[in-house]
């Protein structure tokens, strides 16, 4: 559904994605990973439209969609999910919800929501996006704001970066849940064991390039073996 | 009352029709042409000065006071005192707000001066809505002064909101608070073409434990300019906060000029301003969302001033 034709892009005479080919299924939930500075993140908001290449192309549904705009790419189905959740002065969750689902949403449904990700709904719903919620809890209103758009391809961007352990924990469980109820495609970015254990394919990438890639029973011990994997053990993460 | 009236005293009131309920004293182009009193709450007429002084009843509970306030004649200055005198341990709603339709090219202006006396226990809020509308090029000009004195245990919270098709407005606001009072201000201005609001607080914290919120959200665009001065002193053991959130687009200024005074060791005031476009992160998340830029940027300064 998703197709990444050549793909490059530099920056300050840096190639950060050096000539990138990829294909991602529908319905196949798809885990980026590899060490910092390999161009993931690059590469997903280039998908997004956040970013635009140097050169090559992004399809999705075999429809070019390289020269279209964030707001056109999310209108067609793309949902993404920042690594650092954005606050709003006097943006309720509810009003977030409402303007990311696109269509008139009642407080019940936005609860529903919001208990998917593991937030007690009435005491959230009608809270500011603003510095009061912690780190933990703006990373969960950012899933949701995901999850409510029904996405064909939703895309997160490092959803454990920068959480303490124990959201972190609760977290993974909503991706091991939401891997059960969400359709569409899911491509994250990850590098987490348990979140690559729930992978189809897992897509490993370094110094710009797609190192390999397969599915979890081909690759999981071989990522799991590079120190940039982190295994959660005992409650304390191993990185 | 014409379609004009109606659709003004809409804007500034949020209903539809005059379905005013409990008492309310409606002035329309610097007269009184409406009234209506109620067991609690008595308006009467000023005879030294135009205005109105309302008296609210010890202990009424949960009633509303409406003092809308329209002009439709171009040229009109309209200057009016209105004092409230609120009873011991009453409860009310008071709700405001001047509206201005202007087609000519006549300047048209209210002042507005209202005081509040609060006794021993009382609370009030109090609500206040600037609107202006009309081709003319006569300005549409509205200079508020609230004066607030909160007796022990009282409190008062305002809310004012000026929107849009006010030319100039000074909003002067004045608090003199005693022992265990509370006094929240919540204020929300934009500000078009070249507009320009000047907004002064004061507040004097003289009793023990009394405490004080301002909080201003504005957003200046075009070539318009805002400026926000505080002011806010504690003489006691008291709390003050003082926070000044401005959004800037175009050519809009915005100045923030902050003072708070401790006269006591255990006065604790805070002030916070921050003034900013908006930010790129803001509008980037949105349209992930399948807004446009401009609907993202609607909808940010929506929220802001909600």
């Amino acid at each position: 559904m998703l197709e990444i034709k050549d793909i490059c892009f530099s920056r300050d005479n840096k190639k950060i994605l050096d000539h990138i080919n990829l294909n991602i299924d529908t319905d196949k939930f798809v885990v980026i990973t590899g060490p910092n500075g390999s161009g993931k993140s690059t590469l997903v908001k280039i998908i997004m439209g956040i970013q635009k290449p140097d050169s090559g192309k992004v399809l999705l549904e075999g429809k070019d969609i390289t020269n279209l705009s964030v707001d056109e790419r999310a209108k067609l189905g793309i949902g993404f999910a920042f690594q650092q959740p954005v606050k709003f002065k006097g943006i309720t969750v509810y009003d977030l919800l409402k303007l990311s689902s696109g269509k008139p949403i009642n407080k019940n449904e936005a609860c529903n929501i919001l208990s998917k990700v593991g937030l007690c709904a009435k005491e959230y719903v009608d809270r500011e996006v603003n510095n009061s919620l912690s780190g933990g809890e703006l990373k969960r209103i950012e899933i949701a704001t995901v999850a409510v758009r029904n996405s064909k391809l939703a895309i997160f961007d490092e959803p454990e970066a920068g959480i303490d352990l124990w959201s972190f924990q609760s977290l993974i469980k909503i991706f091991e849940d939401m891997r059960k109820i969400v359709k569409g495609t899911t491509l994250i970015i990850s590098h987490q064991e348990r979140i690559l254990n729930i992978a189809d394919e897992i897509i490993l990438m370094k110094d710009g390039k797609v190192e390999t890639k397969g599915n979890k029973e081909q690759l999981l011990e071989k990522v799991l073996e590079r120190p940039v994997c982190c295994k959660l053990e005992g409650g304390k993460i191993n990185g | 009352m014409d379609k004009i009236d109606s659709d003004l005293l809409h804007e500034i009131t949020d209903l539809e029709g005059e379905n005013f309920e409990g008492a309310y004293n409606i002035r329309k182009n610097g007269k009184g042409i409406e009234r209506k009193v109620t067991e609690n709450i008595n308006i009467v007429t000023k005879k030294d000065v135009s205005g109105i002084d309302i008296y609210v009843k010890e202990n009424t509970k949960f009633e509303i006071v409406h003092i809308p306030v329209i002009i439709t004649e171009s040229g009109l200055n309209d200057v009016v005192y209105n004092d409230f005198y609120i009873g011991k341990n009453a409860n009310v709603v008071i709700i405001a707000g001047c509206g201005i339709h202007n087609d000519h090219h006549k300047d048209s202006q209210h002042d507005g001066i209202h005081r509040f006396f609060l006794e021993e226990g009382a609370k009030v809020k109090y609500i206040e809505k600037h609107y202006g509308e009309g081709t003319g090029t006569g300005k549409r000009i509205l200079n508020p002064v609230t004066e607030v004195h909160l007796k022990q245990g009282s409190t008062l919270e305002m809310e004012s909101t000026q929107i849009k098709g006010v030319d100039s407005t000074i909003r002067e606001t004045k608090g003199v608070l005693e022992d265990n009072t509370n006094f929240v201000v919540t204020e929300k201005i934009m500000t078009h073409g070249m507009q320009s609001a000047k907004t002064i607080f004061n507040v004097e914290l003289n009793g023990k434990n009394a405490s004080t919120k301002v909080t201003s959200r504005s957003v200046a665009t075009e070539n318009s300019v805002q400026q926000f001065e505080s002011k806010v002193i504690g003489n006691t053991e008291c709390f003050g906060h003082v926070e000044c959130d401005a959004i800037i687009k175009d050519n809009g200024r915005v100045i923030a000029i902050p003072e708070i005074i401790a006269n006591n060791v255990n006065a604790n005031l805070i002030h916070e301003a921050a003034i900013g476009k908006i930010a790129g992160d803001q509008l980037m998340k949105l349209m992930t969302l399948g807004l446009n830029e401009k609907e993202a940027e609607e909808a940010i300064i929506n929220g802001f001033l909600k």
